[in-house]
């Protein structure tokens, strides 16, 4: 496999050619904030969290959609960035009902941890207190969709590993929302085989064990292994 | 009323028009039925004339009525252009009541009466004198009026008009006057001359030739020369080099490869390819079928806006007339396919578009690649707006050079506006790039009205490039039409939208305007868009509302300037633009609309402090 050379926060780094930068940025040993990114999914660059700054490019781009090319200089931790993952991060919390003190994913969210790193404790921005379902229609999990943060995950998870494709989004800016089926109860849609993988999925509380309480989902022990693996294939063409 | 006048000729090769074409016959009256005059009443408006020349003196039966495209004036609507001696003339029907259209108030006498006196007239100023109010519907005249005599053309003593009737006014336009004078027509060369729904008369006037002679004569890479060397940038938005685009598309590994128009033009206020779409639908067919040929793309596809019915429907005629003839379809080595959308203004968005082409959620995907390196179905395609393809076969008639002649040393050739607002003269026009503001919002669109018992009057400032552009100042007006200058102003040519904006008009509420558009219209995939344009409307709502304090407008400029930075697609990059620019050239009524700080109300809501991290972000990434 030929490989290719960049600099990355100063450090130069080798990795095999048609990588990621995001993955580029893992090989250098560095971590970059993500969300809507799973290992073994098909990126979208939804989160923005990712975004990098390359030298000689006006516009930021995300480390996970985008691919590391020979020579590049690139910057994953600068003050500017910082500020922007900052700003990112209050949004999503102002723009959902997440009320971290009770919920199922306390602890192992993803969201939550973000904003640890970030050093997020409150939104500047007013929280929009939208109103949202809860779907506890289906025998073994549940949607809580006011702690869904639209990253599509298990849309993808349940699209492109298990073939069933229940979920999606539907609707239009900030009236985005995720639907089972055609816009079904989660319970009713034939096509899911209950295999949890989106819940294993789900960065936040959204998607979770019906038996779990407060602070009681946790990851799963060996899923995230699994889609490494599935992630060191050849990457695959968006959509 | 003022008049303002006709439409120059078309200025075509010597030959192409004078060859006896059907475009030219003695007489004829050109109804524009296009979607502005539409709303006149254009429809009824032309039946009437139809109907009435049906049961008219054999007299009329030598004059042509005819359907075209936009007559350019369209604030004047329902407008018709007659040809006779002395012409062409432009005429316009109004009517007394604001609330009637005048096309659809006119009485079947009336219509006899405007169909005898063009069948008739020695010239226009016969036509221009013809009294309508003297034909009107008898049910209408009050009691014992005088019938009206047998001569529809200049009744010395017309009945007076009955009260409480729908008066109609008739007045001819002066075509010398600048907004006709001063345009350019390339792109809408035949529209408003031709019948858009008839293939003939635009074969008649040579559409199609330039197809023909790529396909004889010239070679995708000859082709691809021309369009490089004219300069021609794209009309959708961006000024992308549209031969660059070509190269890039042709020289893709060897394989299928599509073509696509953008049709899906939705910035508010702008309507240059709607009317384009319903004024010379085969010119654009042309210029696609051309970029295919370059491109070595077999098949394509225009995606039209489900709000354009009648875009489409004339687009959906020309195509299978266009079929019918051999000149495009199965044997001609391009198949060309409508598609409609379905009303999101985010498929205009390249890739949204391609999506949704596919059947897809209209969602915009991160780009590289480029839809030109991989597009529908994976295939290099070639994604061009309405206008940079409609003047493609000038360019190959006339020549690259003749077309790099016009315009500025960057933007080529002409451009087509839309203007609308607070204006006079409301209406398409079509000018050389470089043309300055001033000339086409003053000189020729005649400035904003003095607002009754207003002081002031006149433009306050031009709102160009919709949701994703900026307003330009009313002392800046002298700047020239072009894709750098306006960028330098933090606006944008956007497609060719141009708002005027009267003095009565606050520059915050406009900004809250487009900032609502971009929340009702974000698709919803990336944070920064979804959320932050929602913030940023509530940010302007409390300002407008008197309840911002001067520090907020740091915290909305910070805001704008993530959500300009990070989000995914063209929509959320551009969105803060109408807020940013306003900021920049009108701060003063943003100041003015804050209250000043008042402990109470500090205590009253959620503070917005600016803590160590929330200061202004540091470095000036656009
Ligand atoms: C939100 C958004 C909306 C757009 N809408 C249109 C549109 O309605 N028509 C259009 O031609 N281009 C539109 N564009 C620009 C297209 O993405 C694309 O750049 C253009 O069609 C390319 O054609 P051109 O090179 O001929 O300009 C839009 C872009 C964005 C980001
Ligand atoms: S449980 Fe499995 S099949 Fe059912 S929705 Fe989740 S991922 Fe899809
Ligand atoms: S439910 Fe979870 S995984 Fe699915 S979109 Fe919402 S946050 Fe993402
Ligand atoms: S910027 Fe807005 S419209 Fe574009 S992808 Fe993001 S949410 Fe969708
Ligand atoms: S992880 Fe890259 S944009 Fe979400
Ligand atoms: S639509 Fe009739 S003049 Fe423009």
């Amino acid at each position: 496999m030929a490989a290719l050379t960049l600099r990355i926060d100063g450090q130069a780094v080798a990795v095999p050619a048609g990588s990621s930068l995001l993955a580029a940025t893992r090989l250098a040993g560095l971590a970059l904030p993500v969300l809507c990114h799973l290992d073994g999914l098909t990126p979208v660059g939804a989160c923005r969290l990712c975004l990098v700054a390359i030298e000689g490019q006006s516009k930021l781009q995300p480390a996970c959609t985008s691919e590391a090319l020979e020579g590049q200089v690139v910057a994953t931790n600068t003050a500017e960035l910082r500020e922007l993952r900052r700003m990112a991060v209050e949004l999503f919390f102002a723009e959902g009902n997440h009320v971290c003190a009770y919920c199922v994913a306390s602890g192992a969210c993803e969201l939550q941890a973000m904003a640890v790193t970030l050093g997020m404790d409150h939104s500047r921005f007013p929280y929009q207190y939208p109103l949202r379902d809860v779907d506890a229609s289906h025998p073994l999990f549940s949607l809580d969709a006011n702690r869904c943060i639209l990253c599509s995950r298990c849309v993808r998870v349940c699209a492109e590993l298990e073939g069933a494709h229940v979920w999606d989004i539907a609707g239009r800016g900030r009236h985005c929302r995720l639907v089972a089926g055609l816009d079904q109860p989660w319970g009713e849609v034939d096509a899911c085989t209950s295999c949890g993988q989106c819940v294993e999925a789900c960065p936040t509380g959204a998607l979770f064990h019906k038996d779990d309480s407060t602070a009681e989902k946790h990851p799963h022990p060996i899923r995230a292994l699994q889609l490494r693996r599935v992630h060191d294939l050849p990457p695959r063409p968006d959509p | 009323m003022a008049t303002v006048g006709a439409l120059p000729r078309p200025r075509e090769p010597a030959g192409e028009l004078a060859q006896g074409s059907p475009v030219t016959p003695g007489r004829q009256l050109r109804c524009c039925t296009a979607s502005g005059c539409r709303a006149g009443g254009a429809g009824p408006l032309i039946e009437a004339l139809r109907q009435a020349q049906a049961v008219a003196d054999p007299a009329a039966n030598g004059l042509v009525i005819k359907s075209v495209g936009c007559l350019r004036l369209c604030s004047r609507g329902p407008l018709l252009a007659w040809d006779g001696p002395g012409g062409p003339a432009l005429f316009a029907l109004g009517s007394t009541d604001p609330g009637t259209a005048p096309g659809a108030a006119i009485g079947p006498e009336q219509a006899r009466a405007l169909v005898l006196a063009a069948a008739t007239a020695p010239g226009p100023d016969t036509l221009a004198a013809l009294d309508l109010e003297a034909w009107r519907p008898q049910a209408l005249l009050p009691e014992g009026s005088p019938s009206p005599g047998p001569s529809p053309v200049g009744v010395a003593s017309a009945p007076p008009p009955s009260p409480g009737g729908i008066g109609l006014t008739w007045d001819q336009m002066d075509l010398d006057h600048p907004f006709f004078a001063l345009q350019q027509p390339l792109v809408l060369l035949h529209c408003g001359w031709i019948d858009p729904d008839s293939i003939e008369e635009a074969l008649a006037l040579g559409t199609y030739g330039q197809w023909r002679r790529c396909r004889s004569d010239l070679s995708p890479e000859a082709v691809r020369a021309m369009v490089h060397r004219s300069g021609l940038r794209g009309r959708g938005g961006a000024g992308y080099p549209t031969g660059l685009k070509w190269d890039t598309v042709a020289l893709q590994p060897p394989g299928p490869r599509f073509v696509v128009c953008n049709a899906d033009e939705g910035d508010p206020g702008a309507f240059m390819d709607r009317s384009v779409l319903e004024g010379d639908p085969h010119r654009l067919l042309e210029g696609l079928a051309i970029a295919a040929f370059a491109v070595g793309a077999e098949s394509g596809f225009l995606y039209v806006r489900a709000e354009y019915p009648l875009a489409i429907e004339r687009l959906r005629r020309a195509l299978k007339q266009a079929h019918q003839k051999g000149i495009l379809g199965p044997g001609t080595g391009l198949e060309l396919e409508l598609r409609v959308g379905a009303g999101a203004y985010v498929c205009g968005e390249e890739t949204a578009l391609l999506q949704s082409i596919q059947g897809q959620r209209g969602q915009p995907r991160p780009r590289p690649p480029y839809p030109a390196q991989s597009g529908l179905w994976g295939a290099p395609t070639l994604i061009n707006n309405v206008e940079t393809l409609a003047v493609v076969p000038a360019i190959l008639r006339r020549g690259a050079e003749w077309f790099a002649a016009i315009g500025t040393d960057t933007s080529k050739g002409t451009k087509v506006f839309s203007l609308s607002g607070a204006v006079r003269r409301t209406g398409l026009v079509e000018v050389p790039m470089g043309t300055s503001l001033r000339t086409v919002v003053e000189t020729m669109g005649g400035g904003v009205p003095a607002a009754p018992g207003s002081p002031g009057g006149g433009v306050k400032a031009v709102q160009t490039g919709g949701p994703s552009g900026g307003c330009i100042p009313a002392h800046l007006l002298d700047t020239p039409v072009d894709y750098e200058s306006l960028q330098a102003l933090g606006s944008a040519m956007g497609s060719g939208g141009m708002v005027v904006v009267g003095e009565a008009m606050a520059m915050p509420e406009l900004a809250r305007h487009f900032m609502h558009f971009s929340v009702e219209e974000s698709c919803g995939k990336c944070l920064p868009c979804r959320a932050g344009t929602v913030q940023l409307e509530q940010l302007l709502d409390r300002l407008l509302a008197g309840l911002a304090e001067p520090g907020e407008l740091d915290q909305l400029e910070q805001l704008c300037r993530m959500v300009k930075a990070t989000s995914l697609c063209g929509l959320g990059q551009a969105a803060p633009n109408p807020v940013l620019s306003a900021l920049r050239h009108f701060r003063a009524e943003f100041l003015a609309a804050c209250r000043a700080e008042s402990p109470r109300a500090a205590f009253a809501r959620e503070p917005f402090p600016a803590g160590p991290a929330l200061g202004p972000l540091p470095g000036g990434r656009p």
